[in-house]
């Protein structure tokens, strides 16, 4: 099989010192050769000193999920050498500084060794500690350009792009790159097999991360108001609205049109949040597992108080502190049922950059429609990589919906306001925004029981009248949140899959894998909590639906069982909670195990 | 059960400048026990409101859960209202504020509302110096489940089932100033003649407003041997001067004795004129009023009044140098950036 554009290189960093931004050099060195990639960051829960991993998968075919096993290992940290050196697929590649010798355990047969004086040359080359350092991590990626056939001109236009404005450091990093080369070309046999070549398969695609790209949907989508307490992995999503902000949302007079507050603690960011909707103002706040239990009692009372809220629930490895710095979708039963009583959320399940951009920008609409907050199911895998993925888009006519709320106009001609009333027979009442009218259309908001009037009232049925109404809001709901995709015209067959997420990337190339050896299972991607119809109708039509995801209990399994009328028992988990984003393999795997064990 | 009072308006109450009677400030009948200092509280806000020509759809009121959390219902009707979950009124307001800077933001809370569950977020909203008056219905107990004791039950102090409460108290007013609350007031909810312009000084004041008002819980706490029953506080009240408000572009007619009499105006143009000033205090001096809060606490009395007022007027919207207009009133057209914008930002991901 040929390897050309078709492999997986991990870099063995220590954390904090300066890998990255070599790194993503690669990364992105890859892309402009117009070659679909996929880098994955993993780092430890840790500023300095502990491991940390990128990993590059290269994909001719344009498949973007994670994959087992590593073509070239670039080994810079002893600490983690011995599992680096496990690591490499037999045939594949070991590139190590070999300014100090490789110790006897670390030599495997099956693999090639490639070793370079990075230290020894940068110490000879730079006089600066922090330099020698820095330019130890350019010049491994001078050393792969050479044998992975990288354009070099493309590598100094990325230098040149990224230090604009700083042009003295251009010469240093080019002198770095070709330290890299040159000790290629002198010393081993280039290229080697597995290589890239130029292509034109990214087209206008943009590569970003998904925390960042619901940072401008904030912006786009209206947000005032932002109120955030600082949470790995979801820290990005309020920094990057904040730099969106203070770029594109400065009045004439130089203040800002957005405030944005770090909140002393979850609790209090979702109150700052629940108040600044309250009177009228776009708010949401982004957080992980941790913040979304502390969130749980002031959830509640949005539901039930009806209060529009936006929260980015960038997904972690849980429980507790779990794995802090590694992926899954394992939020799904909290942010669902989030608080006591009967309680239901909205929730979305962005699958890349540029829907986290859509569904962040729209969830406003919907939050404000539905009077209820609204949650975005990130992950981390999703929220900090950067993925390849198409390009932001804006209507230019699209306008704010704003949802159902009175204006001392409207009030005039009303004789006595009721919040909620449910006047349109959808479950959804008209608020009101604090200040709008001298005598008319206030009331006290309240998690207690109230009447259609907004009073207090202990009254039984009138306590129903309310949870009913709630009830029928939810099927409004699910008419307004967006549908699932359907990956094929008519079923083909007679076993399904259901995935969301970031799960996507890998079940799409898994499905693939299965249907090259004869297996053809029908997809649909899941986009929102509450399921429409589709997703029922999916799960009639097949006698088995594989249901795949990222935690260990089966969470969305839970909620289809829950949520629609169908048979437990056709719902057959595939899982991957080790952490580390799923990969096709994983998928592929189990599902022939399900099949085997049906069959 | 809340009940709706009767919409009777008597003909010959007297009006204010807005041509509004006190009803237009009232709310709903209220619900808590009869002689409960939180009612009385709720009086003087309501005269206050009138008096100060506010009108209430310019007021939101906050609060957090209790008997004293329940009163914004029973003041106000006019006003939006929010009564939050237990403690967590100070991030509901703080959100709402920076949502509308336009409005006037007041906020109740019970002692253990703020005291204990709330205490993180009250010291947050006092150091951010959010703009909002926080008066804490402060009785000693928890009203609302049945009296037990709270955070600021005085060492010493007796419940009505006997028991002395071991613990210190926490002092509200000594931790707002040391947060940097930029007026900070103590009273007493039989003290109307005080209370009133004090909530109303408060009211007129650009930052955060604390006051601290001792209301005595007549069902849990009002026993003899408690430092919270109407008959302890009246022996032991100690003012730190008579408080009269002067509203604004009124005459000022009363003339005080020389030495001993302070004026201060207020953000709003409004004055507040203070006389009989107790020996050594300042009430634009942190140190001074540290020292009076301390001097009473060590003499078993009950400080009251004005205690610390800063003129500095630098609040949240300040430090965040957020938009003079409204945030909730910006329009689509000025929140997003539009089609051009974006394809700018998508060539710079490529
Ligand atoms: C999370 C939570 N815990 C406990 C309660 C029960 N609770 C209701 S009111 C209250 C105490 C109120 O005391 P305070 O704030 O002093 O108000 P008061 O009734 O004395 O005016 C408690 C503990 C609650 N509502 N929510
Ligand atoms: S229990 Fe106490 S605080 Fe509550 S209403 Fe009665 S007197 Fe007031
Ligand atoms: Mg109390």
């Amino acid at each position: 099989m040929s390897m050309i554009n078709d492999f997986v290189v991990r870099f063995a960093n220590v954390n904090g010192t300066g890998s990255a931004s070599a790194n993503y050099l690669f990364a992105k060195s890859i892309f402009r050769m117009g070659i679909p990639m996929s880098p994955k960051n993993i780092f430890p829960s840790n500023i300095q000193g502990l491991p940390t991993w990128y990993e590059v998968r290269v994909s001719e075919r344009g498949y973007l999920g994670r994959r087992e096993g590593v073509d070239v290992c670039v080994s810079v940290n002893p600490q983690s050498m011995k599992q680096d050196v496990a690591c490499v697929k037999p045939g594949g590649y070991f590139l190590y500084d070999n300014t100090k010798p490789l110790a006897a355990e670390l030599i495997r047969e099956d693999i090639n060794y490639l070793g370079i004086p990075l230290m020894a040359t940068c110490n000879r080359e730079y006089t600066d500690p922090r330099q020698r350092q820095l330019f130890k991590n350019v010049m491994y990626v001078g050393a792969l350009s050479a044998l992975l056939q990288i354009e070099f001109g493309v590598l100094e236009e990325l230098l040149a792009e990224q230090f604009a404005g700083k042009e003295k450091l251009i010469a240093p990093n080019v002198k770095a790159l070709k330290l890299g080369i040159d000790y290629v070309h002198e010393h081993f046999t280039y290229p080697l097999p597995m290589r890239v070549e130029r292509r034109d398969l990214v087209g206008n695609s943009i590569l970003t991360t998904g925390n960042s790209a619901s940072g401008l949907g904030a912006v786009y989508g209206g947000a005032t108001v932002v109120a955030w307490y600082p949470i790995t992995p979801s820290t990005s999503v309020a920094e990057a609205f904040h730099e969106y902000a203070d770029e594109l949302r400065i009045d004439a007079d130089g203040r800002t049109n957005f405030a944005i507050v770090q909140a002393e603690d979850e609790l209090a960011a979702i109150g700052m949040v629940i108040g600044a909707s309250w009177n009228g103002s776009r708010s949401f706040t982004a957080t992980s597992g941790p913040g979304v239990s502390l969130m749980n009692e002031f959830l509640g009372l949005a539901y039930f108080a009806e209060v529009p809220v936006v929260l980015v629930d960038v997904q972690r490895t849980g429980p507790s502190t779990g794995m802090p710095t590694r992926t899954q979708q394992s939020d799904l039963t909290i942010a669902a049922y989030a608080s006591h009583g009967d309680t239901k959320h909205v929730m979305l399940f962005p699958s890349t950059p540029t829907e986290c951009f859509d569904m962040t920008a729209d969830s406003f609409d919907l939050a404000e429609r539905l009077q209820t907050p609204i949650m975005i199911m990130s992950d981390l895998d999703l929220g900090m990589n950067d993925h390849m993925c198409t390009p932001f888009q804006w209507d230019e006519h699209s306008e704010y919906d704003r949802g159902k709320v009175y204006s001392a106009e409207d009030l005039d001609t009303i004789k006595r306001y009721g919040r909620y009333q449910d006047v349109d027979h959808d479950g959804i009442p008209y608020r009101t925004i604090p200040g709008v009218h001298a005598t008319k259309g206030s009331y006290v908001v309240r998690g207690s029981s109230r009447d259609e009037f907004a009073v207090y009232t202990e009254d039984s049925a009138a306590y129903m009248r309310n949870m009913d109404r709630l009830s029928k809001k939810w099927e409004t709901a699910k008419t307004l949140v967006h549908a699932p995709q359907r990956y094929q015209e008519k079923d083909a067959s007679t076993s399904g899959a259901l995935f969301f997420g970031t799960t996507t990337d890998s079940a799409q190339e898994a499905l693939d894998i299965l249907k090259a050896s004869g297996i053809v299972i029908d997809a649909l991607r899941l986009r929102a909590f509450p399921f429409n119809n589709t997703v029922a109708e999916f799960v009639r039509s097949h006698d088995r639906v594989f249901v795949i995801e990222q935690n260990r209990d089966g969470q969305m399994r839970s909620l289809l069982t829950t949520e629609l009328n169908v048979d437990p028992a056709k719902l057959l988990s595939v899982l991957n909670y080790d952490g580390m984003p799923i990969t096709a393999e994983t998928i592929t795997s189990q599902i022939l195990h399900h099949l085997n064990q049906t069959s | 059960m809340s009940f709706l009072r009767p919409k009777f308006r008597h003909p010959h109450l007297p009006t204010n400048e807005l041509g509004y009677t006190t009803t237009e400030y009232e709310g709903s009948l209220s619900t808590l026990c009869a002689g409960c200092g939180h009612d009385s509280i709720s009086a003087a806000i309501v005269q206050a409101c009138f008096e100060m020509n506010i009108e209430p759809h310019k007021v939101a009121k906050l609060s957090g859960i209790g008997c004293s959390s329940k009163t914004p219902a029973y003041f106000l009707g006019n006003s939006h209202g929010f009564n939050t979950v237990h403690g967590r009124m100070p991030s509901v307001a703080t959100g709402a504020n920076l949502a509308n800077r336009d409005l006037i933001y007041l906020g109740v809370s019970g002692d253990g509302d703020t005291a204990s569950i709330g205490m993180g977020q009250f010291v947050h909203a006092v150091r951010r110096n959010l703009n909002m008056v926080y008066i804490v219905m402060n009785n000693g107990c928890y009203g609302l489940t049945k009296g037990q004791d709270s955070a600021t039950a005085d060492r010493g102090s007796k419940s009505k089932a006997g028991s002395v409460n071991p613990f210190e108290s926490i002092d509200l007013c000594g931790l707002a100033l040391e947060l940097g609350a930029s007026f900070v007031g103590q009273s007493f909810s039989g003290d109307k003649e005080q209370l009133i312009p004090l909530i109303k000084a408060a009211m007129s004041h650009k930052g955060f407003a604390f006051v601290n008002v001792i209301s005595p819980c007549v069902t849990f706490n009002n026993n003899v041997g408690s430092t919270k029953s109407y008959d302890y506080v009246r022996q032991h009240m100690e003012a730190t001067a008579t408080v009269d408000f002067v509203p604004m572009m009124t005459e000022i007619t009363a003339s005080y004795e020389q030495g001993s009499d302070a004026t201060i105006s207020m953000h709003d143009g409004t004055l507040l004129h203070l006389h009989k000033l107790a020996d050594g205090w300042d009430p634009s001096d942190k140190l001074s009023a540290i020292h009076a809060l301390q001097h009473a606490r060590n003499e078993a009395k009950v400080l009251t009044g004005l205690i610390y007022y800063s003129a500095d007027g630098h609040e949240l919207h300040d430090v965040l140098n957020s938009s003079e207009r409204p945030l909730n009133s910006l329009r689509q057209e000025e929140l997003c950036p539009g089609v051009a914008k974006l394809e700018e930002i998508n060539k710079g991901l490529r």
